[in-house]
């Protein structure tokens, strides 16, 4: 699988394509019947991109992006990430996949209680190829000044901000974030994309984006909506608003 | 209230079954506590009573005393001492008997019957035939132990070299006897069935016989409620001395009577040492568990409160929790305590011939195991079911407040800085919570403990068993004479078939005093030559006799609470019964029984008699051995004869069958211990870092990498416990060492380094297994849920 190569040329970057989905479709069995979760997803996904999936609870989004983050496997269909089938994979290989190429953030921080934020960042550091340094990650999203700093020792803004930077820090080539902001207030809320947005501007990540909040929607390249298991919409945003200004 | 209960009953059957792996491994821990209280008060309880009702209902005397020979008037003077409630005499003489099969022959003593029909002390149990008709001369009643050794029925004859006549004595009966419940062979460790037994016939057979007609040379006492044994027995041998009495003893010296009571004496040390262990270890687990279920169900918890549940019911919902546990785990406890003492109670009954040997626990015992596990478990538990009752609703909807870590000393220093991130979790996780990782360590270093202590045992019974028969014993027989010799006897006995080598021994039965202390016990008197029987320094290397004084056992000293130098009196118990008084100028280190010591001429002389023995030792060409032994049953002086490869292999037999049981039993219960308390850190520490250790594996860390973290702590509690067991281990085998001193016998303390490694390889495997079963799981991690989930 061939790592991709940073450029700022977004020009090239559109015409070249991170994720593919062909047919995807994922049920889940349970006792009181079949769930679809997604119900045969076309979809394509640019290189350096940023694209923010809106649509309501059970819309089928975050099993999308589970299933592009290689955690989740599709009943159907197929996805490709650069020229690799994922659907191929066995367990193993998607661990690799995601150790190389993808960086997650998640609602709830996940950091590790017992390490600091530097050591957050070297926990995946230490397993990269061509990381960033961890203060220079830190740094990044802002967190410079509180390396050193436990989790416990974090409000909730700056835990995910330490967050964005342990996943971009192995310099990934897609960043999945699941609802970033969810657990946050506005203000720093605006604070966790605005790092987002830099990592995405300085490293050329692809960007991925869950939300229930329309409002962030302005900062994206894209907007994918779901509903029922499908994309019931794609718009390509020609001016993206800076995430500084962004306002809910 | 019936209804919300049947609710939180429900709750706890479900949560109950949730955790129904670690439910089981506590349950377990608390069975092993349970069965070796009930194993060992059940046994204890069951010997006590049998050995009490057996005494009391066949009359097992309380005094005994032999002698050359006495005349019957002599029992009317016994019977008006003070205190005194029955004497009885009789007629008892070694024999060497030849059986048909048996190459080397045989040992019995055979016992005199009472004249009369009423019942009598030391009265025989009948198992099958019958007792010998009145004037018969050759019948006899045989031991149980010995005609099951032999397959012996009434009807079938053997040989015995009685006086200098060899007869053959036929079988019509085989019986019991409390005076021998254990039955042991002069200078045998263990019994020997084949080779040593007790047999009975008519006391005019036996007067006829040994021509002690009119007369007896062994009497039995009982005393009356008032009678005191110490002063009987002065009066005794007052009254025996002008008849070659040999001293009376007491019960405490009688030796079925002390090995049935050094053997229940095990059985208390046991119910007092190990219960404790596996309690302790039950509570810590408990505690474990129901602080971390605190935690998990915080919430739910805080919402019980808010519906109206009370503090009480709230903290009776978790209580029933530990008792459920408790409950199976006392259930697994009685049961197994019952089936286990069933197989020692068998095993006893082996060793020790009772003829109804009721395995009866009393309701009281398995009370008792129920009741110290449940109060082990309750002061467990105590502090997190407080707790519980303590919360207040509005806090236990709040999630608990992260948890807060800090840099540890350990990482300030160069090696923190080389350590990798899920190293660095390991250590803090550890550091984070000291004394659940401390009492961790504690519990998994018991269970290494418990096998180190095991172990330990075989490692002393090989270094007794190479000390008394490779280094103290280097004889190959000894045969006893009947009377004293002269030494010339020595001589003689080199012109016998396949003998090397030949050394004459003298013994006396003496009592030494020092200060307020006396102690009967025999002093061989050695020639400095002789070098078949060697006495051993504290160092087992050999030392010589002393010319001048009396060398005793360390025991004995212990015994007399004198040291070299000190001085002793001996009173002798045979012929002129001279009483001197010597310097002690030697102590012998000695694990088997006690003894004195000096030369024998220095014994002769005090004796004052010519140069005698009473024991030849020999040497001998193992390949014609079965020369020797038909030459043997034919010399009419012998009484006794120790052969030391058969006693040697009789001791191996029946010790190593016990020990290997018990080894089996305690590597089952220190694996037990290493389980539950692996397997139950294992998975709490599963549940509270479930969602640190999905989050990793979403980061892209494989399932090996993350099984390192969960595994890695565990390895390194394990580690820190490797040590721990040893120290323990060391400390309680000192501890037993301790127990086990009595005069019977010693075990040298010496633990061989193998003896770690095994504990050590046992602990490990324990450990691993159960690390495994848990760190398997890390597979099973719901990737999924935790980017949605909150902790």
């Amino acid at each position: 699988m061939a790592v991709a190569s940073e450029s700022s040329d977004k020009s090239h970057i559109q015409t070249e394509i991170a994720f593919r989905t062909i047919g995807l479709t994922k049920v889940y069995e349970t006792e009181a019947g079949a769930v679809h979760a997604l119900r045969g997803v076309d979809i394509e996904l640019f290189k350096g991109e940023t694209t923010v999936m809106l649509g309501p609870s059970g819309s089928g989004k975050s099993t999308f992006l589970n299933i592009l983050g290689g955690l989740d496997r599709p009943t159907a269909g197929q996805v490709y990430f650069q020229d690799s089938e994922l659907t191929n994979f066995d367990d193993a290989f998607l661990t690799q996949y995601r150790r190389r190429h993808v960086g997650f953030v998640f609602q709830f921080y996940n950091l590790i209680p017992s390490l600091t934020a530097r050591e957050n960042v070297e926990l995946v550091t230490e397993i990269s190829e061509r990381p960033l340094s961890a203060a220079a990650a830190l740094e990044l999203v802002g967190m410079g000044h509180r390396v050193d700093h436990f989790p416990a020792e974090l409000s909730g803004g700056e835990q995910q901000r330490v967050a964005v930077a342990r996943a971009v820090a192995k310099r990934p080539d897609v960043l999945l974030c699941d609802e970033p902001t969810g657990a946050l207030d506005s203000k720093t809320g605006v604070s966790v994309l605005e790092a987002i947005e830099q990592v995405n501007r300085e490293l050329g990540t692809t960007t991925v984006l869950i939300t229930h909040n329309a409002g962030i929607a302005a900062m994206a390249d894209r907007v994918v909506s779901f509903a029922d298991g499908r994309i019931a919409d794609v718009q390509i945003n020609k001016q993206k608003i800076p995430a500084g200004t962004l306002k809910w | 209230m019936v209804n919300r209960l049947k609710s939180l009953n429900r709750k706890l059957v479900r949560d109950l079954w949730h955790i129904r792996g670690q439910v089981l491994a506590i349950a377990f821990v608390i069975g092993c506590g349970v069965a070796t209280v009930v194993l060992s008060l059940g046994t204890l309880n069951s010997l006590q009573e049998t050995r009490d009702a057996y005494y009391e209902r066949y009359h097992f005397a309380d005094i005994f005393a032999h002698m050359k020979r006495a005349p019957r008037s002599l029992l009317g003077d016994l019977s008006k001492i003070s205190g005194v409630r029955r004497v009885e005499g009789r007629i008892v003489h070694g024999v060497i008997i030849d059986i048909d099969g048996m190459v080397e022959p045989a040992r019995a003593q055979a016992v005199s019957l009472p004249q009369t029909t009423v019942s009598n002390l030391n009265g025989i149990v009948i198992r099958v035939g019958r007792l010998p008709v009145s004037g018969s001369t050759d019948e006899i009643v045989v031991h149980e132990a010995f005609a099951e050794a032999h397959n012996f029925t009434p009807g079938d004859a053997f040989w015995a070299n009685m006086n200098g006549r060899r007869r053959m004595l036929r079988i019509v009966g085989i019986a019991l006897s409390p005076e021998h419940i254990y039955v042991l062979g002069p200078g045998d460790l263990v019994p020997d069935n084949r080779r040593f037994g007790i047999f009975w016939m008519n006391h005019s057979a036996l007067e006829a016989i040994y021509d002690l007609k009119g007369g007896f040379n062994d009497v039995s006492l009982t005393l009356s409620r008032d009678g005191r044994v110490q002063e009987v027995i002065a009066e005794v041998d007052r009254l025996i001395d002008p008849y070659g009495g040999i001293g009376a003893i007491g019960r405490e010296d009688q030796l079925s009577y002390a090995f049935l009571k050094s053997e229940m004496d095990q059985q208390e040390t046991m119910a007092k040492v190990f219960p404790p262990i596996f309690l302790a270890v039950a509570a810590f687990l408990l505690n474990l568990v129901i602080a971390r279920l605190v935690e998990t169900e915080r919430q739910q918890i805080g919402l019980l409160k808010a519906f109206g549940y009370s503090d009480f019911e709230v903290g009776a919902h978790y209580f029933k929790f530990v008792a459920v546990i408790t409950a199976i785990g006392i259930i697994i406890g009685w049961a197994g305590g019952a089936w286990l003492g069933r197989g020692m109670t068998e095993m006893y009954a082996e060793l020790f011939r009772f003829p109804f040997l009721y395995y009866l626990i009393e309701p009281k015992v398995f009370i008792y195991g129920a009741v110290v596990s449940i109060f082990a478990a309750s002061l467990g538990t105590f502090t997190a079911v407080r707790r519980i009752v303590k919360l207040a609703p509005a806090v236990a909807m709040v999630p608990p407040p992260p948890t807060t870590y800090k840099v540890n000393a350990l990482e300030r220093t160069g090696f923190g800085r080389t350590m990798s991130q899920p190293a660095r979790m390991i250590v803090r996780h550890i550091i984070r919570w000291p004394m659940r990782s401390a009492l961790t360590v504690i519990g998994i270093s018991f269970s290494g403990a418990l096998l180190v202590v095991t172990l330990f045992f075989l490692n002393a019974l090989d270094e007794m068993t190479e000390i008394f028969y490779f280094d103290r014993e280097r004889q190959d027989i000894v045969i006893t004479l009947t009377d004293i010799h002269s030494d010339t006897a020595v001589k003689e006995a080199t012109y016998l078939p396949s003998v090397m080598r030949a050394e004459g021994m003298r013994h006396v039965p003496v009592r030494l005093t020092s200060g307020t202390r006396s102690e009967r016990t025999v002093i061989a008197g050695i020639d400095p030559e002789n070098n078949l029987s060697r006495l051993l320094d504290i160092n087992h290397k050999k030392i010589d006799v002393p010319e001048q004084g009396l060398m005793v056992s360390d025991k004995l000293a212990d015994m007399l609470g004198a040291t070299l130098g000190d001085m002793v009196r001996i009173d002798v118990l045979e012929g002129r019964r001279p009483i001197v008084t010597v310097p002690i100028t030697k102590i012998s280190r000695q694990y088997v029984g006690i003894g004195a010591y000096m030369t024998r001429s220095a014994l002769n002389k005090l004796l004052k008699e010519g140069p005698v023995i009473s024991s030849i030792y020999l040497q001998v060409d193992s390949a014609r051995e079965a020369e020797l032994f038909t030459a043997l049953k034919k010399v009419p002086a012998l009484v006794g004869l120790m052969i030391k490869r058969v006693s040697l292999e009789s001791f191996y037999t029946t010790v190593r069958e016990y020990m290997d049981t018990m080894i089996i039993v305690y590597i089952g219960f220190a694996s037990v211990i290493a389980i539950g308390v692996i397997y139950n850190a294992a998975r709490i520490s599963l549940s509270e870092r479930g969602r640190e250790l999905a989050s990793l594996r979403v980061l892209g860390f494989t399932r090996q990498e993350v099984a390192f973290i969960l595994a890695g702590e565990l390895a390194v509690l394990t580690w820190l416990a490797l040590p721990l067991s040893g120290f323990f281990g060391y400390h309680l085998g000192s501890l037993m060492v301790d127990m086990f001193d009595t005069e019977l016998f010693r075990l040298p303390f010496i633990i061989y380094p193998s003896t770690y490694g095994y504990a050590a390889l046992v602990v490990l495997v324990a450990a691993a297994g159960s690390a495994w079963v848990v760190v398997r799981r890390v597979s099973n991690l719901d990737l999924v849920a935790v980017l949605k989930t909150r902790e």
